[in-house]
């Protein structure tokens, strides 16, 4: 088990503990490059088994949000691209597949800060999340069954909308297109504590009860590991530590570095994490 | 009194014309972001195209429209696939030069083929006139106005209820996040041009029949300028409102005051409104949240 090692001795690849289950994502040593120079991603790989809820952690600047944008297809548009490596997705290679076709293979991305269409009505946000699929009205009483809230405010304007509204029609219009594997980029931000838990509390649900997969960037990794079967941490671009949610919940340089708990469990301040961290990287 | 329903009928039907023509410069505006100047040349095309086909093709009235749509797609979607899409990503100001020259280009191919002279072409609209409290007022013009405003409640119910029109405006709004619901941005955009040049072809018929086939009708397109910068440059209400101002207000000046400042006027009201609301009446405002 490669978590028994500390999270800048583990092995770039850290492929030996991949999670048990037939992967419906696996990404195999990927490297992103942003406008011919900046190296992102150096050899990322990771795998999310059918069915789970994989959690993927780090820092700022880790290249999560990369990772899942190198997944969605959206490199080009930011200019950026996958030069090495492959991804794929349901038996079948995407590297280079076409952003939009990958949303009808069956993926759907939620993206960093929400983007809801802010002129558009809750209801139209829905309608333009069904763009690929013929039939919709099943799916829409779908996400109103498990967003109630948003079936009361269907006619307002999404852009005034609060934050955790938005974060909901983000979630119930990237249910729209019928994904099997959906994926979130900090879904936390920007949300009070108490509305975290509940956006946790819908992952879950949805995970268990649709049997959706899930894959989800979170700096809060408290909330995101006790959702999470399975967690990556990065680091400058590569997995440093893998395992079940359980035992990285435990392991202790995960509690220093982003749970912020001590040796003893006791909270530590930010002040101390940030130099340990600091100190830890240098050595 | 009769002078007064007589400007009204012409403003109102001038006003109906720069409303179609304005909004096929909004929607183009909206979802790819690119002013185009030559939204006066895609009327000129569009009165042409008609000409073309039912005059010098000699088929029936209806069929010709019908064509002259489906031509007017072709031209749409053509200039947004070879001029535009290569220009993705660069300078304002440049794609506004390609526009600008794509305008000259399309004037030129345009007397390549009939010349400079006006160009005769059989009434479409019905040319009689109706009595109405004592003026005399013409159906054409009239007819002009009810066929706008057809054209565009269809535009308008497009936008709000059917899914392309939804994702039209999603495009507008958040690219990326419309690219992650799998709508094809290159599809939207070449959608929005196709729009464009049918919404042009209308007006440009329209103005034929009211006036004449020949150049003029591209100077008449040049007042989408104030009619746009008046509505807002984003909004299809903007359109109908700007437009129906700027046609009243031409006709009104023309009539009580004088033909010559009416000419002038809508520019008047272009540098009006940029002073005092530069986003127009009805431009998108931000929304920000606090």
């Amino acid at each position: 088990m490669t978590t028994a090692s500390g999270p800048t001795t583990a092995p770039a690849g850290a492929a030996a503990a991949a999670p048990a289950g037939e992967a419906l994502l696996s990404l195999n040593n990927v490297e992103v490059i942003y406008d011919d120079v900046i190296l992102v991603l150096r050899g990322l790989s990771l795998e999310v088994p059918r069915g789970k809820v994989v959690a993927l952690l780090g820092s700022n600047g880790a290249g999560k949000s990369t990772t899942l944008k190198a997944v969605s297809g959206l490199l080009p548009s930011e200019h950026g691209e996958v030069t090495d490596g492959s991804i794929v997705f349901d038996g079948q290679d995407i590297t280079r597949m076409d952003a939009a076709q990958r949303v009808r293979q069956g993926m759907s991305l939620c993206m960093e800060g929400r983007h809801v269409f802010e002129h558009l009505t809750i209801a139209e946000n829905l309608v333009a999340g069904a763009y690929i699929s013929k039939d919709s009205a099943e799916d829409l009483e779908m996400v109103y069954g498990y967003f109630p809230k948003l079936a009361d405010l269907r006619n307002r304007v999404a852009g005034y909308c609060s934050g955790g509204e938005q974060q909901m029609l983000a979630i119930g219009r990237a249910l729209m297109a019928r994904p099997t594997l959906l994926m979130l980029d900090e879904p936390s931000l920007g949300l009070a504590p108490l509305l975290v838990e509940e956006i946790f509390g819908y992952i879950r649900r949805l995970n268990e009860e649709r049997g959706l997969t899930v894959l989800v960037i979170e700096q809060n990794a408290q909330v995101a590991l006790d959702v999470a079967h399975h967690g990556y941490i990065m680091e400058q671009g590569r997995i440093v530590l893998e395992g079940p949610a359980e035992e990285l919940q435990e392991n202790p340089d995960v509690k220093e570095f982003y749970l912020g708990l001590g040796e003893e469990g006791g909270r530590r301040s930010y002040r101390d994490v940030k130099h340990y961290k600091r100190r830890k990287r240098w050595l | 009194m009769s002078t007064f329903l007589n400007l009204l009928a012409y403003g109102l039907a001038d006003g109906a014309i720069l409303a179609l023509a304005a909004l096929g410069f909004v929607l183009i505006y909206k979802a790819t972001g690119v002013i185009n100047f030559a939204q006066g040349e895609f009327l000129l095309i569009g009165a042409y195209l008609m000409y073309t086909a039912w005059v010098v093709m000699g088929l029936p009235m209806v069929v010709s429209v019908l064509v002259g749509i489906v031509a007017a797609t072709v031209v749409g979607v053509l200039v947004e696939r070879l001029i535009l899409r290569p220009m993705v990503g660069e300078d304002p100001i440049s794609i506004i030069m390609v526009t600008i020259g794509l305008a000259m280009l399309l004037k030129a191919v345009v007397q390549m083929f009939y010349g400079t002279n006006p160009r005769s072409q059989p009434a479409i609209l019905p040319t009689g006139s109706v009595s109405f409290l004592g003026a005399t007022l013409p159906v054409n013009r009239l007819l002009v106005v009810v066929i706008a405003a057809v054209v565009l409640t269809a535009f308008t119910l497009f936008f709000s209820r059917s899914k392309h029109g939804i994702a039209m405006r999603a495009v507008a709004d958040d690219q990326q996040a419309a690219m992650t619901m799998g709508i094809s941005v290159r599809k939207i955009f070449a959608l929005s041009w196709a729009l464009a040049a049918v919404s042009a072809f209308i007006a440009g018929v329209l103005l034929a029949d009211l006036s004449a086939v020949d150049q003029n009708i591209a100077s008449f397109g040049l007042m989408v300028f104030p009619v746009v910068i008046l509505g807002g440059l984003d909004s299809v209400p903007g359109t109908i409102v700007g437009g129906l101002t700027i046609g009243l207000l031409t006709q009104f000046v023309s009539g009580y005051l004088d033909p010559g400042l009416a000419t002038v006027i809508p520019y008047v009201v272009l540098v009006l409104i940029l002073l005092v609301k530069p986003y127009g009446l009805f431009g998108e405002t931000r929304i920000e949240r606090v």
